[in-house]
Protein backbone atom coordinates (compact mmCIF):
# COMPACT_ATOMS: atom_id res chain seq x y z
CA UNK A 1 0.00 0.00 0.00
CA UNK A 2 1.54 3.43 -1.03
CA UNK A 3 1.52 6.38 1.60
CA UNK A 4 3.05 9.44 -0.35
CA UNK A 5 5.76 10.57 1.48
CA UNK A 6 4.72 14.77 0.36
CA UNK A 7 1.35 14.40 2.11
CA UNK A 8 0.15 14.27 5.85
CA UNK A 9 -2.12 12.12 7.42
CA UNK A 10 -4.68 12.31 10.60
CA UNK A 11 -5.63 9.47 12.43
CA UNK A 12 -9.02 9.67 10.79
CA UNK A 13 -7.33 8.02 7.70
CA UNK A 14 -7.76 11.64 5.84
CA UNK A 15 -4.52 12.88 4.07
CA UNK A 16 -3.67 16.60 3.27
CA UNK A 17 -1.87 17.92 0.77
CA UNK A 18 -0.12 21.67 1.09
CA UNK A 19 0.00 23.51 -1.81
CA UNK A 20 0.89 27.07 -1.29
CA UNK A 21 -1.56 28.94 0.92
CA UNK A 22 -4.47 25.97 -0.32
CA UNK A 23 -4.35 22.60 1.04
CA UNK A 24 -6.43 19.59 -0.29
CA UNK A 25 -7.87 16.33 1.67
CA UNK A 26 -8.76 13.32 0.59
CA UNK A 27 -8.63 9.60 2.15
CA UNK A 28 -5.94 7.02 1.62
CA UNK A 29 -4.90 4.17 0.25
CA UNK A 30 -5.84 2.20 3.53
CA UNK A 31 -9.17 3.83 4.23
CA UNK A 32 -10.58 2.90 1.07
CA UNK A 33 -9.85 -0.34 0.93
CA UNK A 34 -10.93 -0.62 4.10
CA UNK A 35 -14.32 0.70 3.42
CA UNK A 36 -14.47 -1.78 -0.22
CA UNK A 37 -16.27 -0.21 -3.44
CA UNK A 38 -17.24 3.52 -3.50
CA UNK A 39 -20.45 4.01 -4.67
CA UNK A 40 -21.03 7.66 -3.33
CA UNK A 41 -19.37 10.53 -2.43
CA UNK A 42 -21.27 13.46 -0.51
CA UNK A 43 -19.24 16.58 -0.58
CA UNK A 44 -20.15 20.40 0.83
CA UNK A 45 -20.25 23.46 -1.56
CA UNK A 46 -17.12 25.85 -2.58
CA UNK A 47 -17.48 28.85 0.44
CA UNK A 48 -18.47 26.29 2.88
CA UNK A 49 -16.55 26.23 6.21
CA UNK A 50 -15.18 22.82 7.86
CA UNK A 51 -14.30 23.19 11.48
CA UNK A 52 -11.61 21.34 13.24
CA UNK A 53 -12.69 17.48 13.72
CA UNK A 54 -16.38 18.03 12.77
CA UNK A 55 -17.23 15.96 9.58
CA UNK A 56 -17.36 17.56 6.63
CA UNK A 57 -18.87 15.04 4.14
CA UNK A 58 -19.58 11.55 3.90
CA UNK A 59 -18.02 8.43 1.90
CA UNK A 60 -20.13 5.25 1.37
CA UNK A 61 -19.39 1.41 0.10
CA UNK A 62 -22.26 -0.69 -0.58
CA UNK A 63 -21.96 -1.96 2.46
CA UNK A 64 -20.43 0.89 4.93
CA UNK A 65 -21.45 5.01 5.32
CA UNK A 66 -18.13 6.75 6.68
CA UNK A 67 -17.81 10.49 7.62
CA UNK A 68 -14.94 12.22 6.85
CA UNK A 69 -13.47 14.68 8.88
CA UNK A 70 -11.83 17.93 8.96
CA UNK A 71 -8.62 18.08 9.91
CA UNK A 72 -8.08 21.97 10.47
CA UNK A 73 -10.64 24.87 9.93
CA UNK A 74 -11.26 26.94 6.85
CA UNK A 75 -13.13 27.71 3.53
CA UNK A 76 -13.86 25.72 0.36
CA UNK A 77 -12.43 27.02 -2.53
CA UNK A 78 -12.70 23.90 -4.87
CA UNK A 79 -14.87 20.53 -4.57
CA UNK A 80 -13.67 17.86 -6.69
CA UNK A 81 -16.85 17.79 -9.35
CA UNK A 82 -15.87 14.11 -10.69
CA UNK A 83 -16.85 12.24 -7.86
CA UNK A 84 -20.78 12.63 -7.43
CA UNK A 85 -20.67 10.90 -10.75
CA UNK A 86 -17.44 8.61 -10.59
CA UNK A 87 -17.18 7.64 -6.98
CA UNK A 88 -14.85 4.58 -7.74
CA UNK A 89 -12.50 7.51 -8.53
CA UNK A 90 -11.32 7.46 -4.71
CA UNK A 91 -10.45 3.54 -4.83
CA UNK A 92 -8.95 4.07 -8.39
CA UNK A 93 -6.50 6.97 -7.42
CA UNK A 94 -7.24 8.00 -3.37
CA UNK A 95 -4.04 10.54 -3.67
CA UNK A 96 -4.85 12.18 -7.22
CA UNK A 97 -7.82 12.36 -8.94
CA UNK A 98 -9.61 10.74 -5.92
CA UNK A 99 -9.05 14.47 -4.14
CA UNK A 100 -12.14 15.68 -2.29
CA UNK A 101 -12.13 19.24 -1.34
CA UNK A 102 -9.47 22.00 -1.44
CA UNK A 103 -9.32 24.51 1.65
CA UNK A 104 -8.04 28.01 2.33
CA UNK A 105 -7.21 27.34 6.05
CA UNK A 106 -7.92 29.65 8.63
CA UNK A 107 -4.34 29.04 9.95
CA UNK A 108 -1.30 26.71 8.40
CA UNK A 109 0.22 26.03 11.92
CA UNK A 110 -2.70 23.61 12.85
CA UNK A 111 -1.62 21.10 10.57
CA UNK A 112 1.67 20.86 12.56
CA UNK A 113 -0.16 18.04 14.34
CA UNK A 114 -0.62 15.73 11.79
CA UNK A 115 1.85 12.43 11.27
CA UNK A 116 4.07 12.35 8.07
CA UNK A 117 3.80 9.10 5.86
CA UNK A 118 6.32 6.81 7.79
CA UNK A 119 4.30 7.72 11.66
CA UNK A 120 0.71 7.51 9.75
CA UNK A 121 2.42 3.63 8.50
CA UNK A 122 3.19 2.99 12.36
CA UNK A 123 -0.16 3.83 13.55
CA UNK A 124 -2.33 1.79 10.31
CA UNK A 125 0.12 -1.31 11.86
CA UNK A 126 -0.73 -0.55 15.50
CA UNK A 127 -4.89 -0.04 14.68
CA UNK B 1 -14.56 -11.42 7.84
CA UNK B 2 -17.81 -10.37 9.99
CA UNK B 3 -19.40 -12.66 12.33
CA UNK B 4 -22.77 -13.74 10.75
CA UNK B 5 -25.23 -15.93 12.84
CA UNK B 6 -22.15 -17.39 14.77
CA UNK B 7 -20.06 -17.87 11.62
CA UNK B 8 -16.76 -15.87 10.89
CA UNK B 9 -18.15 -14.62 7.00
CA UNK B 10 -15.74 -12.77 4.47
CA UNK B 11 -17.60 -10.24 3.33
CA UNK B 12 -15.34 -10.04 0.28
CA UNK B 13 -12.99 -11.36 -1.59
CA UNK B 14 -12.10 -9.38 -4.75
CA UNK B 15 -14.87 -6.81 -4.04
CA UNK B 16 -18.10 -6.42 -3.94
CA UNK B 17 -19.12 -5.07 -7.20
CA UNK B 18 -16.34 -7.22 -9.35
CA UNK B 19 -17.91 -10.28 -7.60
CA UNK B 20 -21.48 -9.67 -8.47
CA UNK B 21 -21.01 -8.49 -11.87
CA UNK B 22 -19.47 -12.03 -12.03
CA UNK B 23 -22.38 -13.80 -10.98
CA UNK B 24 -24.75 -11.87 -13.46
CA UNK B 25 -22.78 -12.42 -16.41
CA UNK B 26 -20.32 -15.56 -15.85
CA UNK B 27 -20.68 -17.49 -11.94
CA UNK B 28 -19.58 -17.43 -8.29
CA UNK B 29 -18.89 -19.63 -5.74
CA UNK B 30 -20.44 -19.10 -2.29
CA UNK B 31 -19.39 -20.84 0.96
CA UNK B 32 -22.58 -21.09 2.43
CA UNK B 33 -22.34 -23.48 5.01
CA UNK B 34 -23.67 -21.06 7.83
CA UNK B 35 -27.20 -22.21 6.70
CA UNK B 36 -28.69 -24.75 9.35
CA UNK B 37 -30.73 -28.21 7.98
CA UNK B 38 -33.50 -30.08 10.10
CA UNK B 39 -34.53 -33.63 8.77
CA UNK B 40 -38.14 -34.70 9.30
CA UNK B 41 -38.71 -38.25 9.01
CA UNK B 42 -41.44 -40.83 9.52
CA UNK B 43 -44.50 -42.15 8.40
CA UNK B 44 -46.33 -39.03 9.81
CA UNK B 45 -43.62 -36.57 8.58
CA UNK B 46 -45.72 -35.12 5.97
CA UNK B 47 -48.76 -34.76 8.34
CA UNK B 48 -46.41 -32.87 10.67
CA UNK B 49 -44.97 -30.31 7.90
CA UNK B 50 -48.11 -29.37 6.92
CA UNK B 51 -48.95 -27.93 10.06
CA UNK B 52 -45.75 -26.72 10.85
CA UNK B 53 -45.38 -24.65 7.36
CA UNK B 54 -47.55 -22.16 5.25
CA UNK B 55 -46.92 -23.53 1.74
CA UNK B 56 -48.72 -26.82 0.87
CA UNK B 57 -46.58 -29.93 0.65
CA UNK B 58 -49.39 -31.38 -1.01
CA UNK B 59 -48.11 -30.19 -4.72
CA UNK B 60 -44.55 -31.63 -3.84
CA UNK B 61 -42.96 -34.67 -5.77
CA UNK B 62 -39.52 -36.87 -4.06
CA UNK B 63 -36.91 -34.47 -5.42
CA UNK B 64 -38.55 -31.09 -5.25
CA UNK B 65 -37.73 -28.38 -3.18
CA UNK B 66 -40.08 -25.80 -1.74
CA UNK B 67 -39.94 -22.38 -0.55
CA UNK B 68 -41.56 -21.88 2.28
CA UNK B 69 -42.18 -20.56 5.96
CA UNK B 70 -42.76 -21.45 9.57
CA UNK B 71 -45.05 -19.09 11.33
CA UNK B 72 -45.99 -18.10 14.97
CA UNK B 73 -49.83 -18.96 16.04
CA UNK B 74 -50.35 -14.80 15.59
CA UNK B 75 -49.17 -14.82 11.91
CA UNK B 76 -45.38 -13.44 12.76
CA UNK B 77 -42.59 -14.96 11.02
CA UNK B 78 -40.45 -17.91 12.58
CA UNK B 79 -37.89 -18.36 9.81
CA UNK B 80 -38.40 -18.92 5.82
CA UNK B 81 -36.96 -21.99 4.67
CA UNK B 82 -36.84 -23.77 1.33
CA UNK B 83 -37.90 -27.97 2.15
CA UNK B 84 -36.63 -30.35 0.36
CA UNK B 85 -38.98 -33.53 -0.57
CA UNK B 86 -36.56 -37.18 -0.58
CA UNK B 87 -39.76 -39.47 -0.21
CA UNK B 88 -43.11 -39.66 1.29
CA UNK B 89 -41.45 -39.93 4.71
CA UNK B 90 -38.17 -37.70 4.44
CA UNK B 91 -37.96 -34.07 4.43
CA UNK B 92 -35.15 -31.77 4.95
CA UNK B 93 -35.64 -28.12 6.01
CA UNK B 94 -32.86 -25.82 4.72
CA UNK B 95 -33.02 -22.99 7.33
CA UNK B 96 -30.70 -19.31 8.46
CA UNK B 97 -28.05 -19.72 9.95
CA UNK B 98 -28.84 -17.38 12.82
CA UNK B 99 -32.56 -19.27 13.26
CA UNK B 100 -31.24 -22.07 13.43
CA UNK B 101 -31.51 -22.63 17.15
CA UNK B 102 -34.61 -20.91 17.16
CA UNK B 103 -35.91 -23.08 14.22
CA UNK B 104 -34.94 -26.15 15.67
CA UNK B 105 -36.67 -25.53 19.14
CA UNK B 106 -39.81 -23.88 17.43
CA UNK B 107 -40.36 -27.19 16.16
CA UNK B 108 -39.85 -29.30 19.21
CA UNK B 109 -42.51 -26.77 20.64
CA UNK B 110 -45.25 -27.49 17.65
CA UNK B 111 -44.25 -31.54 18.11
CA UNK B 112 -45.47 -31.77 21.28
CA UNK B 113 -48.74 -30.40 19.92
CA UNK B 114 -48.88 -32.65 17.47
CA UNK B 115 -47.80 -36.10 18.13
CA UNK B 116 -46.99 -38.73 15.92
CA UNK B 117 -44.85 -41.04 14.10
CA UNK B 118 -42.21 -39.13 12.65
CA UNK B 119 -38.59 -37.53 14.30
CA UNK B 120 -37.01 -34.31 14.34
CA UNK B 121 -33.23 -34.40 13.68
CA UNK B 122 -30.97 -30.81 13.53
CA UNK B 123 -28.49 -31.64 10.84
CA UNK B 124 -26.52 -28.46 10.88
CA UNK B 125 -23.46 -29.80 11.56
CA UNK B 126 -23.53 -32.86 8.82
CA UNK B 127 -23.43 -30.43 6.13
CA UNK B 128 -21.42 -28.09 4.48
CA UNK B 129 -23.01 -26.12 1.22
CA UNK B 130 -21.69 -24.23 -1.41
CA UNK B 131 -23.44 -22.33 -4.23
CA UNK B 132 -22.38 -22.15 -7.71
CA UNK B 133 -24.59 -19.19 -9.39
CA UNK B 134 -24.22 -17.66 -12.38
CA UNK B 135 -25.48 -18.50 -16.71
CA UNK B 136 -22.07 -20.55 -16.28
CA UNK B 137 -23.05 -22.82 -13.47
CA UNK B 138 -24.24 -25.51 -15.15
CA UNK B 139 -21.71 -25.52 -18.02
CA UNK B 140 -19.15 -25.16 -15.32
CA UNK B 141 -20.77 -28.33 -12.91
CA UNK B 142 -21.55 -30.51 -16.03
CA UNK B 143 -17.98 -31.35 -16.28
CA UNK B 144 -17.17 -32.70 -12.84
CA UNK B 145 -20.56 -34.84 -12.33
CA UNK B 146 -22.15 -37.77 -13.57
CA UNK B 147 -25.59 -36.47 -13.17
CA UNK B 148 -27.92 -35.42 -15.76
CA UNK B 149 -28.40 -31.83 -15.25
CA UNK B 150 -30.38 -31.12 -18.25
CA UNK B 151 -33.54 -33.10 -16.76
CA UNK B 152 -32.66 -31.66 -13.55
CA UNK B 153 -35.09 -28.61 -13.28
CA UNK B 154 -35.12 -25.24 -11.63
CA UNK B 155 -36.31 -26.34 -7.79
CA UNK B 156 -35.68 -29.96 -7.59
CA UNK B 157 -32.92 -31.78 -6.33
CA UNK B 158 -30.81 -35.19 -7.23
CA UNK B 159 -28.32 -37.17 -4.49
CA UNK B 160 -25.53 -37.47 -6.70
CA UNK B 161 -21.79 -36.49 -6.66
CA UNK B 162 -19.33 -34.16 -7.81
CA UNK B 163 -15.59 -34.94 -8.69
CA UNK B 164 -16.43 -38.13 -6.54
CA UNK B 165 -17.44 -36.68 -3.18
CA UNK B 166 -21.43 -37.60 -2.42
CA UNK B 167 -22.93 -34.53 -3.03
CA UNK B 168 -26.76 -33.39 -2.73
CA UNK B 169 -27.70 -30.76 -5.90
CA UNK B 170 -30.10 -28.48 -5.91
CA UNK B 171 -31.01 -26.34 -8.96
CA UNK B 172 -31.73 -23.83 -6.40
CA UNK B 173 -30.01 -20.09 -5.60
CA UNK B 174 -30.14 -16.95 -4.05
CA UNK B 175 -29.23 -14.83 -6.70
CA UNK B 176 -31.64 -15.04 -9.17
CA UNK B 177 -29.50 -16.42 -11.84
CA UNK B 178 -29.65 -20.03 -12.99
CA UNK B 179 -27.29 -22.16 -10.28
CA UNK B 180 -27.10 -24.71 -7.90
CA UNK B 181 -26.92 -25.35 -3.63
CA UNK B 182 -24.87 -28.07 -3.35
CA UNK B 183 -24.64 -29.95 0.03
CA UNK B 184 -21.41 -32.16 1.05
CA UNK B 185 -20.20 -33.55 4.05
CA UNK B 186 -17.96 -30.65 5.75
CA UNK B 187 -14.80 -33.03 5.04
CA UNK B 188 -15.19 -32.71 1.59
CA UNK B 189 -15.98 -28.87 1.25
CA UNK B 190 -12.64 -27.73 1.22
CA UNK B 191 -12.21 -30.52 -1.80
CA UNK B 192 -15.16 -29.60 -3.46
CA UNK B 193 -14.49 -25.64 -3.63
CA UNK B 194 -11.17 -26.05 -4.86
CA UNK B 195 -12.44 -28.99 -7.38
CA UNK B 196 -15.30 -26.57 -8.69
CA UNK B 197 -12.49 -22.84 -9.08
CA UNK B 198 -10.05 -24.66 -10.91
CA UNK B 199 -12.89 -26.42 -13.31
CA UNK B 200 -14.89 -22.62 -13.56
CA UNK B 201 -11.83 -20.21 -13.52
CA UNK B 202 -11.29 -20.64 -16.92
CA UNK B 203 -14.99 -19.58 -17.42
CA UNK B 204 -15.24 -16.52 -15.38
CA UNK B 205 -15.94 -17.96 -11.91
CA UNK B 206 -15.08 -16.21 -9.47
CA UNK B 207 -15.19 -16.64 -5.06
CA UNK B 208 -18.45 -14.79 -3.35
CA UNK B 209 -18.75 -13.12 -0.41
CA UNK B 210 -21.87 -11.87 1.94
CA UNK B 211 -21.49 -8.59 0.35
CA UNK B 212 -22.45 -9.60 -3.00
CA UNK B 213 -24.77 -12.70 -1.63
CA UNK B 214 -26.96 -9.62 -0.22
CA UNK B 215 -26.89 -7.16 -3.60
CA UNK B 216 -27.72 -9.77 -5.34
CA UNK B 217 -30.58 -11.22 -3.39
CA UNK B 218 -31.84 -7.39 -3.04
CA UNK B 219 -31.69 -6.84 -6.75
CA UNK B 220 -33.97 -9.65 -7.15
CA UNK B 221 -36.67 -8.65 -4.49
CA UNK B 222 -35.79 -11.84 -2.10
CA UNK B 223 -36.82 -11.69 1.31
CA UNK B 224 -33.90 -11.64 3.66
CA UNK B 225 -35.05 -12.79 7.80
CA UNK B 226 -33.96 -10.47 10.11
CA UNK B 227 -35.28 -7.41 7.47
CA UNK B 228 -37.94 -7.60 5.25
CA UNK B 229 -39.09 -10.97 7.52
CA UNK B 230 -39.48 -10.83 11.25
CA UNK B 231 -41.53 -12.13 14.46
CA UNK B 232 -43.62 -8.72 13.66
CA UNK B 233 -44.23 -9.12 10.28
CA UNK B 234 -46.48 -11.25 8.14
CA UNK B 235 -45.59 -13.24 5.13
CA UNK B 236 -48.93 -11.17 3.70
CA UNK B 237 -47.09 -8.06 4.07
CA UNK B 238 -43.51 -9.26 2.80
CA UNK B 239 -44.93 -10.31 -0.76
CA UNK B 240 -44.89 -14.02 0.99
CA UNK B 241 -49.06 -14.66 -0.31
CA UNK B 242 -47.92 -16.61 -3.06
CA UNK B 243 -46.23 -19.16 -0.55
CA UNK B 244 -49.56 -18.69 2.15
CA UNK B 245 -51.54 -21.45 1.30
CA UNK B 246 -54.73 -20.11 2.89
CA UNK B 247 -57.16 -22.51 1.82
CA UNK B 248 -54.51 -25.26 3.50
CA UNK B 249 -56.57 -26.89 6.77
CA UNK B 250 -54.89 -26.03 9.89
CA UNK B 251 -51.38 -25.03 9.82
CA UNK B 252 -49.65 -22.87 12.26
CA UNK B 253 -50.44 -19.27 12.22
CA UNK B 254 -53.73 -19.55 9.52
CA UNK B 255 -56.30 -18.22 11.94
CA UNK B 256 -54.45 -14.90 12.55
CA UNK B 257 -53.36 -14.49 9.34
CA UNK B 258 -56.98 -15.17 8.04
CA UNK B 259 -58.25 -12.83 10.05
CA UNK B 260 -55.79 -10.13 9.11
CA UNK B 261 -56.68 -10.82 5.22
CA UNK B 262 -60.29 -10.19 5.70
CA UNK B 263 -59.53 -7.03 8.14
CA UNK B 264 -57.55 -5.65 5.67
CA UNK B 265 -53.55 -5.44 5.93
CA UNK B 266 -52.00 -2.38 7.12
CA UNK B 267 -48.59 -2.69 5.70
CA UNK B 268 -46.97 -3.41 2.48
CA UNK B 269 -43.20 -4.13 1.69
CA UNK B 270 -42.82 -2.05 -1.79
CA UNK B 271 -39.69 -1.70 -4.01
CA UNK B 272 -38.17 1.95 -4.16
CA UNK B 273 -35.55 3.30 -6.66
CA UNK B 274 -33.86 6.84 -5.99
CA UNK B 275 -34.29 9.30 -8.84
CA UNK B 276 -31.58 11.60 -6.80
CA UNK B 277 -28.04 10.03 -6.09
CA UNK B 278 -27.88 8.44 -2.75
CA UNK B 279 -27.25 5.20 -0.74
CA UNK B 280 -30.99 4.00 0.81
CA UNK B 281 -29.87 2.21 3.75
CA UNK B 282 -32.51 0.30 6.75
CA UNK B 283 -34.19 1.78 8.75
CA UNK B 284 -34.06 5.30 6.73
CA UNK B 285 -37.64 6.53 7.13
CA UNK B 286 -39.97 6.53 3.99
CA UNK B 287 -42.17 9.71 3.39
CA UNK B 288 -45.44 10.22 1.13
CA UNK B 289 -46.09 13.68 0.63
CA UNK B 290 -43.55 14.60 3.32
CA UNK B 291 -45.25 12.38 5.79
CA UNK B 292 -43.70 9.32 7.41
CA UNK B 293 -45.16 5.76 5.95
CA UNK B 294 -42.62 2.88 6.60
CA UNK B 295 -38.84 2.34 6.96
CA UNK B 296 -36.57 0.93 4.47
CA UNK B 297 -35.94 -2.87 5.30
CA UNK B 298 -33.13 -3.66 2.68
CA UNK B 299 -30.93 -0.85 0.51
CA UNK B 300 -28.49 -0.57 -1.26
CA UNK B 301 -26.25 1.17 -4.41
CA UNK B 302 -27.77 -1.13 -7.07
CA UNK B 303 -24.32 -3.22 -9.17
CA UNK B 304 -26.28 -3.48 -12.23
CA UNK B 305 -28.56 0.02 -12.42
CA UNK B 306 -25.86 1.98 -10.62
CA UNK B 307 -28.75 3.71 -8.74
CA UNK B 308 -30.12 3.20 -5.06
CA UNK B 309 -32.54 0.30 -4.42
CA UNK B 310 -34.32 -0.48 -1.55
CA UNK B 311 -37.39 -2.41 -0.01
CA UNK B 312 -39.78 -0.42 2.38
CA UNK B 313 -42.46 -1.84 4.46
CA UNK B 314 -44.64 1.10 4.31
CA UNK B 315 -48.20 1.77 5.38
CA UNK B 316 -50.89 0.64 2.73
CA UNK B 317 -51.91 3.75 1.19
CA UNK B 318 -48.64 4.69 0.31
CA UNK B 319 -47.97 1.63 -1.17
CA UNK B 320 -50.88 2.06 -3.24
CA UNK B 321 -51.41 5.63 -3.51
CA UNK B 322 -49.55 8.32 -5.98
CA UNK B 323 -48.27 10.50 -3.24
CA UNK B 324 -44.30 11.80 -4.04
CA UNK B 325 -42.21 8.86 -2.21
CA UNK B 326 -38.92 10.18 -0.81
CA UNK B 327 -36.33 8.47 1.75
CA UNK B 328 -34.70 10.13 3.98
CA UNK B 329 -30.59 9.89 4.33
CA UNK B 330 -28.84 11.76 6.68
CA UNK B 331 -32.47 14.25 7.78
CA UNK B 332 -32.85 15.05 3.88
CA UNK B 333 -35.44 13.81 1.85
CA UNK B 334 -33.96 11.98 -1.45
CA UNK B 335 -36.83 11.58 -4.37
CA UNK B 336 -37.38 7.94 -4.63
CA UNK B 337 -40.39 6.03 -7.11
CA UNK B 338 -42.24 3.36 -6.60
CA UNK B 339 -40.98 0.45 -9.07
CA UNK B 340 -42.17 -2.70 -10.29
CA UNK B 341 -40.15 -5.79 -8.19
CA UNK B 342 -37.57 -7.48 -9.18
CA UNK B 343 -35.25 -4.42 -9.65
CA UNK B 344 -33.53 -6.16 -12.14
Amino acid sequence: MDFPEELKYTEEHEWVLVEGDLVSIGISAFAQDQLGDVVFVELPEVGDKIETGKAFGVVESVKAVSDIYAPFSGEIIEVNSVLPDAPETVNNSPYEDGWMIRVKPDDLADLEGLMDAAAYQGFIEEE
Amino acid sequence: MVEFGGWDMPVQYSGVIAEHLAVRSAAGLFDVSHMGEVEVSGPDAFDFLQFATINDLAALVDGQVQYSALCYPDGGIVDDITLYRFNAGKFMLCVNAANRDKDFAWLQDLAVQRPGDYQLVDRGNDFAQLALQGPKAAAILSGLTSADLLSLRVYHFCESEVAGLPTLISRTGYTGEDGFELYCAPRDAETLWQTLMEQGRPQGLVPVGLGARDTLRLEKAYALYGHELSADILPLEARLGWITKLDKAGFCGRDALLKAKSEGLGRQLIGLRLTQPGVPREQYPVRADGKDVGLVTSGTMSPSLRQGIALALVDKTAAIGDADLTIVIRGREISAEKVKLPFV
